[in-house]
């Protein structure tokens, strides 16, 4: 891979040299996404090396609000038909991408199209599996992939009297440690983020569970929500209980608990392996990346976790030389180089396997230990039907209600049970309006 | 006999009422007209197809309990809103009306908070209530009440009625102060004379003689409740715990532009139009009679 990169060196030089202050009619790309602050400046970076390298295409980057704004900003574009040529969406929006035939274009085709070098191969198989038909051709390019991981606050841990080393690979083992920081008096032993997204959409892939049938909806549009099995419903109930001990704390729908656990107040933290750059920055405390835990006796655990994040579509409408431009950008993403420092830089996973051999290769993980659980959860082994990812309509809107019902039982309205069977049922209707608005 | 005047010919008068009515054709009826349209239809987002359901929309809405719900809601936060904005207003008017020395500054001050746009708004008090930086939260932490509006409904429904109605006591200040100063200070003067106290003399000829601004920001305070308050609610609770603070217009948002279902999204845009028309109605037709001008 490396050999590739000096081409780009030489004519970075090239350009800089001879071409730097005129603004030569190179072909311009749009391309929208939705980050800001540190990641924003981040993708800037990635845009300028690649606007510098060459001179043909000229990639315009603009931030268009958070992810569900993003997507929405897309949408009414293509309705205005002023649509960028590459558009960030989040891993929930997959299924409504995917459901817009003659809004996208896949992006195996663009490769094709472009006569550019693409090899789906190259790419992990549990980060691209998400955006991939079930034929095998990717859809959309990865972009940022990460997975839930559990941080641990060893001082809190000390603190408590626990030994900040104990073993806390089953959720057995974390309610004994959270019996026992709650006992020395601790408001916070265990926060989470995403509560969906980890408690619900993970543990079930984790534990070779399905989330929801048809393979988690990856195999058509009539699947439904089945997360209100066995297994399921014990963790939430697990979760209500220790919410009502005063061992879980309920910070928010999003990511609110980050700040209680940035700030030193809680002991465990259930988030994102994106998690890093903040906590890295923040926490005056010695933390601890662990991978997440399961369920010890449950059958098949502990499978792979699956991602979240977002990947990059490439929208219809456009002139075969911008999605020259768009094919020679998105290569230049999947670069071992700007894969391993977007890895190394925010924690989030590398999209190819040359990116992570890179990244050890670099010492990375040898200097900061437990950046590499994360990729380690998603790749020890091959995904499996229920682990692949999920393709739902309306994904968004049924997280959502997964939030409502999940706050019921944190407030100990509704047993597990219960709240688990009505976010199905109310689940699957969305479903269902989604199959006809997609037929 | 009621004297009226009539003026001859009909093109001036057309030509006048001429900009109103194109204004509301391109502002109003051809936005209704299309969210009535829409409403008959599953599009999908993109609107590369769309599935004719005739009224399919509003039957999966209805056979919805959250959406049923939703209605009981809206009608506390909007009745919670308007009381809320308007007794302290009133107060505030009365009292600053009495005000001799500094009533300027005074009225300036009360006016500040209306030119704090909703969703600002909405995040101050998030900062203020804030479960875990907050001060208020803090405070009441140390009197030994645990806040947390994530989790508690009236809590969450409180956060967001206050931070609703804050800014409005301002603007219903500057229309209660402007009336009150309108009452004539000879009847109130007589009312005194004849041995009538303050608080007497406020219920039974200042109250009544300023009813018709009473009535007008009954009105448009609901309608505020209604449609205005989306910027605090998308702020502090998003419409939650479960769906506690899930207002109508909350609604339509969500389910049209997060979850992308434009026929759901149309079809409650047209309710709220039913909503708010029956309404209107209903305050001209009753509550008005009692108004007097």
């Amino acid at each position: 891979m490396n050999f590739k990169i000096k081409p780009y060196a030489l004519s970075t030089i090239a350009a800089s040299v001879l071409l730097a202050p005129t603004a030569y009619a190179a072909t311009e790309v749009q391309f929208w996404h939705a980050f800001t602050g540190r990641l924003g400046e981040l993708v800037a970076e990635q845009v300028d090396t690649f606007n510098s390298s060459q001179t043909d295409y000229e990639i315009v980057a603009a931030n268009k609000g958070n992810y569900s704004e993003t997507l929405n900003a897309g949408i009414a574009a293509f309705r205005a038909k002023e649509q960028p040529h590459i558009l960030m969406v989040f891993e929930v929006g997959t299924a409504t991408m995917m459901g817009a035939k003659g809004a996208i274009k896949p992006v195996y085709e663009v490769m094709a199209d472009a006569g550019a070098e693409f090899d789906a191969g190259a790419y992990i198989g549990s980060v691209k599996g998400y955006y991939t038909t079930t034929e095998g051709d990717m859809l959309s390019l990865p972009f940022n992939s990460s997975t839930p991981v559990l941080w641990v606050n060893k001082d809190a841990l000390k603190e408590a009297g626990v030994d900040p080393d104990v073993d806390m690979s089953t959720w057995q083992q974390v309610g004994e440690v959270l019996d026992k920081v709650k006992a020395a008096g601790s408001d916070c032993p265990l926060t989470t983020a995403w509560q969906s997204w980890i408690h619900l959409e993970n543990l079930s892939a984790y534990h070779d569970t399905p989330f929801a049938t048809k393979d988690n909806g990856f195999a058509g549009l009539d699947t439904e929500l089945a997360f209100n099995s066995e297994l399921q419903v014990q963790h939430i109930q697990t979760m209500g209980d220790w919410a009502k001990e005063g061992k879980f704390m309920y910070a928010g729908r999003r990511n609110e608990g980050g700040a209680n656990f940035r700030a030193g107040e809680c002991a465990l933290f259930t988030e994102s392996s994106a998690g890093y750059a903040g906590i890295s920055s923040e926490a005056e405390f010695e933390f601890e990346v662990r991978p997440l835990p399961y369920w010890e006796g449950a059958k098949g655990a502990p499978q792979n976790t699956i991602i979240g994040g977002a990947s990059l579509w490439v929208m219809e409408g456009h002139e075969d030389e911008e999605y020259k431009g768009v094919a020679a950008f998105l290569n230049f993403l999947s670069t071992a180089d700007i894969q391993s420092k977007w890895h190394q830089n925010t924690g989030y996973l590398p999209i190819t396997l040359a990116a992570g051999k890179k990244t050890r290769l670099d010492g990375f993980y040898d200097e900061n230990p437990g950046t590499d659980i994360a990729v380690i959860q998603m790749t020890a082994k091959e995904p499996t039907a229920n682990s692949k990812g999920l393709r739902l309509g309306s994904f968004d809107q049924i997280r959502g209600i997964i939030d409502e019902e999940l706050e019921a039982v944190w407030s100990g309205d509704k047993t597990a049970q219960v709240a688990l069977d009505s976010a199905v049922e109310r689940g699957n209707q969305l479903l269902r309006r989604f199959e006809r608005a997609n037929q | 006999m009621e004297k009226r005047v009539t003026f001859k010919g009909w093109l001036l008068p057309l030509l006048l009422v001429f900009p109103q009515l194109l204004i509301s054709a391109v502002f109003f009826f051809y936005p209704a007209g299309q969210a009535i349209w829409q409403s008959l239809f599953i599009p999908d987002p993109f609107g590369l197809s769309s599935q004719f359901v005739g009224l399919g929309n509003f039957e999966y809405l209805f056979g919805d309990r959250y959406y049923r719900a939703s209605f009981f809601t809206t009608a506390l936060f909007s009745i919670l809103v308007t009381l809320v904005s308007l007794i302290p207003a009133l107060l505030l008017a009365v009292i600053a009306d009495r005000l001799i020395k500094g009533a300027t500054t005074y009225r300036t001050l009360l006016i500040w908070p209306y030119a704090v746009a909703p969703a600002i708004a909405g995040v101050l008090w998030l900062f203020m209530f804030n479960t875990r930086v907050g001060v208020v939260s803090w405070y009441l932490g140390q009197l030994g009440y645990d806040w947390n509006h994530v989790l508690n409904d009236n809590e969450a429904m409180g956060l967001v009625v206050v931070a609703s109605a804050w800014g409005r006591i301002s603007y219903n200040f500057l229309f209660f102060y402007a009336a009150l100063q309108a009452v004539p200070k000879s009847v109130v003067e007589a009312a005194a004379i004849d041995g009538a106290r303050f608080w007497r003399r406020f219920f039974s000829i200042v109250l009544p003689l300023i009813s018709p601004t009473t009535f007008f920001l009954l009105v448009v305070n609901i309608v505020y409740a209604f449609f205005e308050t989306f910027g605090v609610i998308h702020t502090i609770t998003s419409g939650g715990p479960q769906q506690a603070t899930t207002i109508l217009v909350y609604k339509v948002f969500s389910d049209g532009f997060v979850g992308q279902d434009l026929g759901s999204s149309a079809a409650q845009s047209v309710v709220l139009l039913v909503v708010v028309g029956l309404m209107t109605v209903i305050q001209f037709k009753y509550l008005e009679k009692r108004v007097h001008y």
